[in-house]
């Protein structure tokens, strides 16, 4: 591959030190990978290997414990995420960077649109054509119209997973990291979203993405990295 | 991204302080007060910056220090030592060197504050319209149907039935006397809000309704707020960063969610580990 990556990983680690229980515990060590534009790495391994830490510690929902994260910004300017300050993280986390994880955390009664604009809302754009955006993404995703307006705190876990995929993508972030974003879906549902993650890509969006599923890898990834407890092992391109 | 507050090296002592009360204070000694002449040390050595639209966590346990912070920011109690410097578009003001008449100003245009507890916020003598009404009187409003017109519109804002405005505060639910509070401290709209406890005792749908509040102002008034809470809840729903404070001092500092899923100190491990 002759491009430049967006994002470039190299020698990630991270360990936990839990001074209550005197302990430390490594999660994911010496993890080298680049991720490209248009183009989507999957991070494969069993559990525990961590591919979740890997993912935090790009979003810096984790503090790395070693290692370098080279972002190209799309201003040109490339920064190292692991020594990146509070501001410049919360502002590629509003401009560049999307982050679907397994879990939905929303506001308490919070609408369903208005939880799927807020990253919307959080750039500025106005509130109809924000929820607008939202709507129409609801749709694609399968959502019933009748759960819109509605909070998701009732809703199935494929129904929170949905939410939490269309408030990801209504952004178009420049990378996308997504944590096993089809995990508790029906195949119709899976097909739908894998088309989506294909249109993001052919938009140019860079994708770093966890699945369980090799189904997935194969129809997705264009990158396989392999994570093996505690040590990165393989780094193999896909056919 | 523009600074709007800034806060270097603040202490805080009550009592009358001796030389040691720094050195033999704070979260390794375990303790805020001081052995030798039992002042107790609020805060020591705090330092933090907010930039315009930001929400900034304050988050400890009771007796952190973390409401003296707001209290000594918004000139409800002076500070022992340190400086704040407040930047208001081409004016800087430097918020410990000034005079009464100028305090007075900045709380009464510039600044708003919303208290855990609505006695402090609020006049129970007057309508709750009236307690609107008598912060835009400061702000130079004088034509009697615009004030009412726009007390009107902070308390829709709020949530607050409209056709209750002249009925006195107490007669209120307690989450409706901390809407008109909102609403009071909005009346201006001003650039920096502090927010002590807001939601603390509030049953739980209405804390959902106050947070939303607060979120929908900060993104269409590009408010910076500052909020103290010990509710791990509300810093992960409203703040981009956290502060972490115990015996009066800064133990953590980072993202809200990195705060929340990773912390480092042993202490901000035992609190995130024990809530609920």
């Amino acid at each position: 591959m002759t491009a430049e990556p967006i994002l470039s990983v190299e020698g990630f680690s991270k360990q936990f030190e839990l001074h209550e229980q005197g302990k430390i515990i490594p999660s994911s060590s010496n993890v080298n990978f680049d991720v490209y534009a248009g183009k989507l790495t999957a991070l494969i391994g069993p559990t525990g290997a961590g591919k979740s830490s890997v993912l935090k510690g790009i979003f810096r929902t984790y503090l790395p414990s070693s290692g370098r994260i080279i972002y190209h910004a799309v201003n040109g300017h490339t920064l190292d995420l692991v020594q990146a300050d509070d501001y410049q993280i919360l502002d590629l986390r509003r401009q560049e960077i999307g982050f679907v994880t397994q879990f939905l955390h929303a506001l308490p009664r919070q609408a369903t649109e208005d939880v799927v604009a807020q990253p919307l809302f959080q750039r500025g754009v106005n509130r109809d054509q924000a929820r607008q955006k939202a709507r129409e993404l609801l749709e694609q995703l399968n959502i019933p119209e009748r759960l819109w307006s509605v909070p998701p705190a009732t809703f199935s876990g494929g129904e929170k997973q949905r939410v939490n995929l269309a408030r990801g993508l209504i952004a178009k972030p420049r990378l996308l990291l997504l944590d096993e974003p089809t995990a508790s879906l029906d195949p119709a549902t899976t097909d739908r979203v894998v088309e989506m993650i294909q249109a993001m890509k052919i938009e140019g969006t860079a994708m770093l993405a966890i699945f369980h599923h090799p189904d997935l890898v194969e129809r997705l990834a264009d990158n396989v990295v392999t994570l093996t407890p505690p040590l990165a092992l393989d780094n193999k391109e896909v056919a | 991204m523009e600074k709007i507050l800034e806060v270097r090296n603040l202490s805080k002592v009550f009592g009358k302080g001796c030389p040691n009360c720094f050195i033999k204070t704070g979260p390794d000694l375990d303790t805020n007060i001081c052995p030798d002449c039992g002042s107790v040390v609020a805060i020591h050595d705090l330092s933090l910056d907010l930039y315009k639209g930001e929400i900034l966590g304050i988050m400890g346990e009771s007796g952190s220090g973390k409401s003296t912070v707001v209290k000594n920011l918004f000139f409800d109690q002076e500070p022992t030592s340190g400086r704040a410097t407040f930047f208001d578009d081409d004016k800087q003001y430097d918020l410990f060197g000034l005079n009464a008449a100028q305090k007075r100003h900045l709380r009464n245009h510039r600044f708003g504050m919303v208290y855990q507890n609505p006695h402090l916020g609020l006049n129970f003598g007057i309508s709750s319209g009236g307690n609107i009404a008598e912060r835009l009187l400061m702000n130079d409003l004088r034509n009697y149907s615009e004030i009412r017109e726009r007390a009107r519109e902070l308390l829709e804002r709020t949530e607050v039935l409209t056709n209750r405005m002249d009925e006195l505060p107490g007669n209120f639910s307690g989450g409706m006397q901390q809407r008109v509070q909102i609403a009071k401290a909005l009346a201006i709209n001003p650039p920096l809000l502090f927010l002590d406890e807001v939601t603390t005792g509030l049953d739980l749908s209405v804390q959902a309704k106050i947070l939303d509040l607060i979120l929908e102002i900060q993104q269409e008034m590009n408010t910076a707020m500052i909020v103290v809470t010990h509710d791990l809840g509300v810093v992960r729903l409203l703040a981009g960063r956290t502060i972490v404070m115990k015996y009066g001092r800064i133990i953590e500092s980072g993202l809200t969610d990195q705060i929340l899923e990773d912390p480092q100190h042993a202490y901000t491990q035992r609190l995130v580990a024990s809530a609920l």
